[in-house]
This record gives C-alpha cells, structure tokens and sequence, in this order.
C-alpha cells in the first residue's frame, strides 16, 4: 500500500492510498497530489536508499510521497 | 527545472551553488575572519604591555573583547539550529512519529536525546533542527552552521519543521546548502561551547563521513 500524506498542523494528513492493482485508487491519488501541487506544496518521493526526490508527477511505484511546503534561508 | 535540483535552490539563479569546493572557501574566510579579530585586538594589547606593564588591565579588556566577538560568532551559529523540544500535544506526537519513521533507528534514539535529526550527506553530516542545521564536515574538526526555515512554518508541529527541512536535504544536499543562509563557519569545539547541554552529545557522536567524491 502507498501512500500521499501532506506535512501539515495536524502533525500530518493521508491524502491517499493506492494499490498497484486498484486503478480507482490511483487516480483518485494523482487527482489529489496535482491539487496539492497547484496550491503551491512540493513533494518529495522517498526512495528505498534512504533518500528523497523531487516530483512533479505521482510516482505510483513509490511507497512513501510526502507534500511539504517550501523552504527558505533563514 | 533540472531534475534532482531542490525547487526553492532553482527559484535562486542568482545565489551561487553550494559545493565541496565553496564550503572551503568560506571556511578559510571565516578562519581569516577570526584571526583578524585577535591581531586586531591582541595586537594592541601586546604593545601596550610591552610599552606600560602597568596598563594590563586595559591589555586585557582588549583580549576580552575579542574573546567575547569570537563567542558571539559561534553563539549565533549555535542558537540557529533551534532543536525541538518534547512533544506535548497530540499533533507534536503525531509528527514526531512521522520524523521517527523517516529518520531511521539510529537516528530516532540522538532525535530523542538532543532534538536534532542526524542526516548523512556527501558534504559531511548534518544535524537538522527546526530553523537551521549544522553541517559537521567530514573529520569532526570544522562546523558549518545555517539558518533555513520553512516558509509558512507558524501553524507546523516542531517535528514537522525538523521533517521539512529532512526531506529538502534528502532531496538536493547542495542545494539545501545554497538557499540556506550561513550564520557561522569554525572550529566543531567554539560551537560545542556555546550549545545547551543536552545538545552536545549531537556534535560528539557523529563520526567523520567518508571522504567526498
């Protein structure tokens, strides 16, 4: 199972949840990770070395994509 | 947009790029920095000495004075980083578990204990807080500290600060460097002075990172 979640007051939110088997799932996903890109959020797709990358689009094989917002010198 | 490239680093064409290379640059200027504070007062005080011995309390307001400049400098660095402190209300506990499962087992324990996440990089090993990191250069002897938030942070849970910070570093570890803003660059042992108590076991349990490629 993978999951969206955003970083947000709440500690963090699950946007979505998707099965590589289940199509609805993943749409329903991609609709709501564009969503959150379109208010401004970044995300951040967790590799399996550890590391992160930046995304533009879904990566539906990804197991963790985390939304967060952008950072900046302090 | 360059794939890899943090978003926020791209949005600054302006802000020359981070590297092995620009870290020891502006090492060797804060080295020079700190040495032009103790000629330019210690000098002074030597010479006043060497002229009137009986003018050594006025020698030693001076050394005083570069002595505290030096302090100041490294205080800035330290207060920058900004550890996270317990987690009280139920939003902190909930992001504080996310940081835990992002962080790794390792990591999760000094996270507990000091309030910074430890994060290994190629440019040495970063020790993130909630509006700043330090970045512990590979053998331990030299820090370099910056101040970078997120933008909108009022609202966030520490944890979830710390988590923001975490993932743009993972994302592009030269670029978090370039949008991070530099508040002190010394000696690992001026800043381990100046940090609270509970955060000095952060600073001495990071090992020397491999050498970069």
């Amino acid at each position: 199972m993978s999951r969206l979640i955003r970083l947000d007051r709440t500690g963090h939110t699950e946007l979505a949840s998707w099965t590589a088997e289940d199509s609805e799932s993943q749409r329903a996903a991609i609709e709501a990770f564009r969503r959150e890109l379109d208010e401004g959020m970044l995300a951040s797709a967790t590799l399996a070395d550890g590391s992160a990358e930046v995304v533009r689009e879904l990566p539906l094989d990804a197991d963790l994509v985390v939304l967060r917002r952008p950072i900046a010198g302090g | 947009m360059e794939a890899g490239v943090l978003s926020e680093a791209a949005a600054m064409p302006w802000r020359r790029r981070a590297s092995e290379k620009t870290l020891r640059k502006e090492g060797r200027i804060w080295t020079l920095w700190s040495v032009a504070i103790l000629i330019t007062f210690g000098l002074p005080a030597v010479v006043l000495v060497w002229i009137e011995p009986l003018a050594f309390p006025v020698s030693a307001i001076f050394l005083g004075h570069a002595i505290a400049v030096l302090h100041l400098q490294a205080r800035r660095g330290a207060r920058g980083v900004k550890p996270m402190d317990g987690a009280a209300t139920p939003p902190e506990r909930r992001a504080l578990g996310l940081l835990g499962d992002l962080v790794g087992h390792d990591a999760r324990e000094l996270l507990t204990r000091t309030g910074l996440a430890l994060e290994r990089g190629r440019l040495g090993t970063w020790l993130v807080g909630q509006e700043g990191a330090i970045l512990v250069r590979p053998g331990g002897h030299r820090v370099h500290c910056f101040c970078v938030r997120v933008g909108e942070a009022g609202d966030l849970p520490a944890a979830d600060r710390v988590a923001h910070l975490l993932l743009a570093l993972r994302e592009d570890e030269e670029g978090f460097a370039t949008v991070a803003n530099r508040n002190f660059s010394g000696a690992s042992w001026r800043l381990r002075l100046e940090l609270p108590g509970r955060v000095r076991p952060a600073l001495a349990v990071t090992p020397p990172s491999p050498s970069p490629r």
